[in-house]
């Protein structure tokens, strides 16, 4: 690289500019981060109700379809990937763009739970019925199997998240909470287990959690700082 | 009295929709009067078959030239350009060449036949087909001696076919059939559904039908028909070939690795509609089940 296409001689005025575009970015992150710790975390339960209590009701009414179960389990299985996202999403924000979203993460965590449990009801009550049959796809069905062990592993999270729990267990709680990601790659996983051919969705919810998750390593966390 | 399957109907004798119920209530009658004692051994429909809603059949479907969803056959297929059609017969027959669609069907016997479709996704439903049998198609051409089997091809038209961008499967679609499967009566060549011609979703202007086999055997909008002696490419089979073979016969015995294929979910039974156990060739074990004498159906799966 030639010396007079260096980096490092910035034009002063636009050395300026930059410093001024970044003040006004901080400006306007404190804001954002004002208006958010005035807004409470409960609503997001009540809000987060609503998908789950629509889709059932449009099965019902039939309009998802001639085959509702199939287009339930499918709606939350799907929204269940975009919560575990969301939740993935927040400590990159605070680290990279300064935005804190800590105060819903809880919610958010507990919703993608519960939606999870929701789209493995609908699996185990509407589509399989047998109980012989669920038993043996768990045990049998690779992509059941995963789906599953996904789920499994977000009951210590769902039940510890209290703030009784946080202050009994001190450190091995964030630790034990580090589970979701293991959880989270499973769940992309059961969907790209589950799909017929080569298909591009379940891959890009996968790279999408994977890039979220190398976030959080060592080289990049330290950059961020 | 024919049997159900074999009923003799052209495409103007068939029922409208909201009529086609009634005759078939007047058919129960019949044969519980005694008659249907003529058509009980050969009877290959399944009994207690209720046809599905046509809104049902058009709406949800696996073209995955269309896209992956069930329901984007129904939204993209309208695009595809049915009309001319012509489909090559080549390989081991007498009369090779670019056949009009209007030239094969107008010579053949339209027939209504109410079969199960089982999808190896484990889902059936129950379409009234209008079409001709396989045979008499290939009676027509000629087969020559030594052809063992008849390898069959999807349109490719990247225009038409939004999901030909993507290769969920190596394109264009191809399925394959033994020659005895092939000629067997229950084999058709359906051209419509309830009467009406076939849309695009569901493989029109033609398609195979083979009814004791997953759906993915009847291969839709067929341009390409070769007879030949080695057992042909098959689009899933050369996609994963421990999923599927080229037999792929409903077998509620033989899981998919991926899922149980004991029973399915009947589509249109609504949110608490209970499942059905799958039978051994989807109902049509006593016609076609001499096909496969000796052969063992886990290993050819």
């Amino acid at each position: 690289m030639p010396a007079w296409t260096s980096r490092r001689t910035i034009d002063p005025m636009m050395a300026s500019e930059t410093t001024a575009a970044a003040r006004m970015r901080d400006r306007s992150v404190q804001a954002i981060n004002q208006t958010l710790r005035k807004v409470p975390a409960w609503p997001l339960y009540i809000v987060g109700a609503v998908p789950p209590v629509w889709i059932f009701i449009a099965g019902l009414t039939g309009r998802l379809g001639v085959d509702p179960v199939k287009a339930m389990e499918h709606q939350m299985g799907e929204w269940s990937l975009w919560l575990l996202i969301a939740g993935l999403c927040v400590t990159p924000l605070r680290r990279y763009a300064g935005i804190n979203l800590l105060k819903f993460r809880r919610a958010i965590g507990l919703l993608a739970f519960f939606y999870i449990l929701g789209h493995f009801l609908i699996w185990l009550v509407l589509d399989v019925q047998i109980m012989s049959q669920i038993l043996a796809d768990i045990a049998k069905r690779p992509y059941v199997t995963v789906g599953f062990a996904a789920f499994v592993l977000l009951i210590p999270l769902a039940v510890t998240s209290n703030n009784w729990s946080i202050r009994k267990m001190g450190p091995a709680w964030r630790k034990l909470h580090k589970l979701v990601y293991v959880a989270v790659l499973l769940g992309a996983l059961h969907f790209i287990m589950l799909v017929k051919g080569f298909q591009l969705e379940p891959l890009i919810y996968m790279a999408v959690i994977l890039g979220l998750l190398a976030l959080r390593l060592p080289v990049f966390a330290r950059r961020g700082r | 009295m024919a049997p159900i399957w074999k009923s003799r109907f052209k495409d103007s004798d068939a029922t409208p929709e909201d009529m086609y119920l009634n005759r078939r209530q007047l058919m129960a009658g019949v044969a519980g009067l005694g008659l249907g004692s003529i058509a009980g051994p050969a009877l290959a429909a399944p009994e207690g078959l209720e046809p599905n809603p046509y809104e049902d059949i058009i709406n949800y479907n696996n073209y995955y030239e269309f896209g992956t969803g069930k329901t984007d056959p129904a939204k993209y297929a309208g695009a595809l350009t049915t009309s001319p059609w012509t489909i090559r017969i080549d390989g081991m027959v007498d009369k090779p060449g670019e056949y009009q669609i209007e030239d094969i069907v107008g010579k053949a016997q339209i027939e209504e036949r109410l079969y199960r479709f089982r999808c190896v996704e484990a889902w059936s439903m129950v379409i009234p087909w209008n079409g001709f049998t396989l045979a008499s198609l290939l009676e027509r051409v000629g087969v020559q001696s030594g052809a063992k089997y008849v390898a069959f091809e999807t349109a490719m038209r990247p225009d038409e076919m939004p999901g030909l961008r993507y290769p969920v499967l190596d394109w264009p679609y191809r399925e394959g059939l033994r020659l005895d499967e092939a000629m067997h009566p229950l084999t058709l060549m359906a051209t419509g559904i309830y009467g009406k011609d076939l849309l695009g979703q569901n493989g029109a202007p033609i398609r195979l039908v083979v009814p004791w086999k997953y759906g993915f055997k009847s291969i839709k909008s067929i341009v390409r028909i070769t007879l030949q002696e080695d057992e042909p490419f098959t689009s899933w089979s050369d996609a994963n070939a421990r999923e599927y073979g080229f037999y792929s016969n409903v077998n509620p015995q033989v899981d998919h690795p991926r899922w149980s294929q004991a029973t399915e979910r009947v589509i249109g039974s609504g949110l608490f509609g209970s499942r059905r156990e799958t039978d051994m060739f989807n109902g049509y074990a006593e016609e076609v089940a001499g096909l496969y004498a000796g052969m063992d159906l886990k290993a050819n799966y």
